[in-house]
């Protein structure tokens, strides 16, 4: 197939790969834990932290890593008492769209750039960016593995978790440092403004189909897998935005899983 | 005489200028089944994080049997699950396996299946927790709590949201399980129609201080009104 013998397609696929397998994993704590919102949050903050690494002059991935590590805590703290999540999570997007549209205008980059952080491309990722996106993914899933227990019972019963002595507090932390770098990781192929689409709608379709975690996690990577893939074919024959096929076929999963669940229930 | 599994002894505590036990001292033998009956406020919950070391006694001290060792089990008063709620049974009740990795060892399996059957849960494992009725719910944070083998279980209000049959349902299994594995239960409760006909004795916390008693001595006309049953709880056959 032609379609690899370009660098940067072979490039986009090692990533995605990666990055599917990533947010497919964590996605699936990040919906019983009942973050989608936040990991919306997380990816504007990212796009912050992003165009703040153009402004430095460094690698954005870093700036992107160094802001939504700092912030996802910041937020997590904040946001501990549900009944103030919802409105301290927008107060803190607000801040850092604006931090982010005010970096991208002092770095006098041109336009095209905020679109490429905003909505990903595929053809800037050097087989460096990879590598360094392979390292994060393995930091990520090593991660979740050495801490599976206490994420797994926090995520799907905080209240049993709590009452066998867990301290929960602790693992929102451990988890919320796994988001953030999920979400940088994320937002390389899809970029920062839909990056939430794969840490979201792949383990929703997960929850309605699986009944036990490993089925959840296994379906929810293959979710993600099939949509980054096919995403980034049918991107390369029409010359549409991959974000735009990822986001449709994954919008497409949930739905299907959406009704067989109604059906079954 | 048997060495309690659990003794306290002239426990105080309280909340600022709200003091809730004042000299608070008994014990629990082991394989009793003992119901804490008080009205809501008078610090129930409290004596019970207290018993699983969650808060510390201002003064006096809750000691437990050190041979064999005691260790607690815990069905918490509320449970937040959504209809949704993705996960089986069984895969809820294996969360609180202590060495639960992504797959479970053959040992791992066997005592999940072990304690899903002692709870009449097997029938049912692989139905979704959040579309099973209120009774196999309570049934499987039983379960949960009960996975690491504790020879004390401590159920906060278990049976509060439940209809009459899935109570009985329910106790009928505590207390098997009491004389079956000799477990120690500590029963919260307002019901005192349960406390009576399924616990041996009882501790009746009040603002004014506490008394532990055989549930045969109970006098339900003498308790808090609070207390007080409104409709009559009926004997099904």
């Amino acid at each position: 197939m032609g379609i690899f013998s370009y660098d940067f397609m072979r490039n986009a696929f090692i990533a995605s790969t990666f990055i599917a397998l990533t947010t497919g994993v964590v996605g699936v704590f990040v919906s019983a834990r009942g973050m989608s919102f936040l990991a919306h949050t997380l990816s504007e903050i990212g796009f912050a932290g992003a165009a703040f690494g153009v402004f430095l002059g460094i690698p954005p991935l870093d700036g992107m890593l160094a802001f939504t590590a700092v912030s996802s805590v910041a937020v997590g703290r904040l946001s501990a008492r549900a009944s103030r999540r919802e409105e301290s999570i927008s107060a803190v997007s607000s801040l850092f769209i604006g931090l982010g549209i005010l970096f991208l205008s002092l770095s006098n980059q041109s336009s095209s750039y905020a679109t490429t952080i905003l909505f990903g491309s595929i053809i800037g990722i050097s087989s460096q960016d990879v590598v360094q996106l392979i390292g994060l993914a393995i930091f990520v899933l090593v991660t979740v593995v050495i801490g599976y227990r206490w994420l797994a019972f926090d995520s799907f019963d905080s209240i049993g978790a709590k009452a066998q002595g867990l301290n929960t507090r602790l693992v929102s932390v451990y988890f919320l440092i796994i988001l953030a770098v999920s979400v940088s990781i994320g937002a390389q192929i899809v970029g920062s403004l839909l990056v939430f689409i794969l840490l979201t709608l792949p383990p929703s379709v997960a929850k309605y189909l699986g009944r036990t975690l490993p089925q959840m996690m296994l379906i929810s990577v293959a979710a993600a897998l099939i949509g980054v893939w096919v995403g980034l074919i049918l991107g390369y024959l029409t010359n549409w935005p991959v974000t735009f096929f990822i986001a449709t076929i994954e919008f497409i999963f949930y739905f299907l899983a959406l009704g067989y669940h109604n059906l079954h229930n | 005489m048997q060495t309690p599994l659990l003794t306290v002894d002239h426990l105080n505590f309280g909340f600022y200028d709200r003091p809730l036990y004042q000299d608070l001292s008994f014990e629990l033998a082991p394989g009793s089944m003992t119901s804490l009956i008080g009205a809501n406020g008078v610090g129930k919950t409290t004596l019970v994080r207290l018993l699983m070391k969650q808060l510390k006694p201002q003064t006096g001290t809750i000691t437990y049997r050190q041979d064999p060792a005691v260790s607690i089990g815990y069905v918490p008063q509320f449970r937040n699950l959504e209809d949704e709620y993705p996960l089986s049974i069984r895969s809820f009740v294996a969360l609180n396996h202590p060495r639960h990795f992504p797959w479970l060892t053959a040992s791992d399996k066997q005592a999940l299946n072990r304690v899903l059957d002692e709870t009449h849960l097997l029938d049912r494992q692989h139905q979704r927790l959040g579309a099973a009725s209120g009774g196999e719910k309570q049934k499987a944070y039983l379960a949960q709590a009960l996975l690491d083998r504790p020879n004390f279980l401590i159920l906060d209000e278990s049976t509060a949201s439940l209809d009459v049959n899935t109570k009985i349902e329910l106790m009928d299994l505590v207390k098997e399980l009491n004389q079956n594995n000799g477990l120690t239960v500590l029963f919260v409760t307002h019901d005192l129609n349960l406390a009576k006909q399924y616990t041996d004795q009882y501790l009746l916390l009040t603002k004014d201080g506490s008394e532990m008693k055989p549930v045969s001595e109970m006098d339900v006309t003498t308790m808090p009104e609070e207390l007080q049953p409104v409709v009559e709880f009926q004997e099904e056959d």
